[in-house]
């Protein structure tokens, strides 16, 4: 039982609403299946070039005394290398790192506001792929640097710390392996996607419902439509707050996994 | 109805663990206002990991 044979329930009842569900997501624009060109897709687009065209901007002529523009850029840069890069990754090798987490911020952060700026109102972050993409880059990025530093076996080999008893050497080794290889990309991917898919349906069910509630119904069903657009509005208001703090933790994470992979423990 | 049900009693878990991460971080401030910082950066982290938990349950709700 799914939302969807509750939704042919409804509808058989003669419901006549249909509440939003996951192919709601899935806008192709031209062509369909595979090769489509989805609302996702141009959506993803125009925020590479909207943050391209405001980095540009406003580092162009960079002076000692910061314009608004630039001082906001360097605000947001300021507090992902030091907050986040060197407080994590430490002041020793955390430069080669920042162009990946600001980038990543950055990005995140401007797809997450889309879901709520009125005229494109989509979260380019629910659609799996593309959380998935991003995680690939960190992913690669953090067993790339580890291996790098220690080599191929001792990598694996320092995944248990040393001193430990020879018997429980090898769970410990089969449990880390699991973490570093299936549970952090997979949690990392899956965290960012829910927040922002489950954030949007519920946007959506509020509006949708809402509106359904106030053009048919009578009067204390008209009532209760309104107060579907209030609980809308303050999960706007809500949904602004997870957005930030989703693309944070995201980098947050990034960097800690770096650190990880990059840090002297033995 | 039985996605549903199922994700409302597994949020009853993540539920608790974000309350007492926040108690947490509240009685640390408290006692010691200089930390004011590290500590909201280490609640928000904790705060969204255990969030994620109880988002994969409403997205599984959602999807199966």
């Amino acid at each position: 039982m799914s939302l969807n044979v509750l939704r042919s329930l409804a509808m058989a009842e003669g419901g006549g609403f249909e509440t939003p569900t996951i192919a709601d997501f899935y806008q192709p624009l031209w062509n369909d299946g595979p090769l489509a060109v989805t609302r996702a897709a141009v959506v993803l687009l125009l925020s590479v070039g909207l943050i391209t065209w405001w980095l540009i901007l406003t580092t162009k002529r960079a002076a000692i005394v910061p314009s608004k523009g630039q001082w906001i850029t360097e605000g947001i840069y300021g507090f992902i290398r030091n907050g986040v890069a060197r407080e994590i990754i430490g002041s020793k090798d955390f430069l080669r790192f920042v162009p990946l987490l600001f980038s990543m911020f950055v990005l995140i952060l401007v797809n997450n506001l889309f879901g709520v700026i009125p005229p494109v109102q989509y979260p380019t972050m629910s659609r799996i792929g593309i959380p998935i993409a991003l995680t690939l880059f960190v992913y690669v990025t953090y067993h790339y640097v580890g291996i790098k530093r220690v080599g191929f076996l001792a990598y694996f080999r320092n995944l248990a710390p040393s001193g430990m008893a020879k018997w429980i050497v090898g769970p410990i080794i089969l449990l880390e392996i699991i973490t570093f290889f299936f549970t952090r990309p997979l949690t990392l991917a899956m965290r960012l996607f829910g927040n922002m898919f489950a954030g949007h349906i519920l946007l959506l069910l509020f509006i949708t419902g809402g509106e359904y509630m106030l053009v048919h119904g009578g009067f204390a069903i008209k009532l209760a439509g309104l107060g579907a657009y209030v609980m809308a509005f303050l999960m706007t208001i809500f949904e602004m707050l997870i957005e930030f703090v989703q693309a944070y933790v995201f980098t947050l994470l990034a960097a800690t996994y770096i650190a990880g992979s990059v840090a002297d423990e033995h | 109805m039985t996605p549903i049900f199922g994700y409302a009693l597994s949020a009853f878990a993540p539920a608790i663990s974000i309350g007492w991460i926040i108690s947490t971080a509240l009685n640390g401030i408290a006692r010691q206002p200089e930390a004011a910082s590290a500590l909201t950066s280490l609640a928000i982290l904790g705060f969204a990991v255990v969030e994620a938990l109880a988002i994969f349950g409403l997205v599984l709700a959602f999807v199966l």
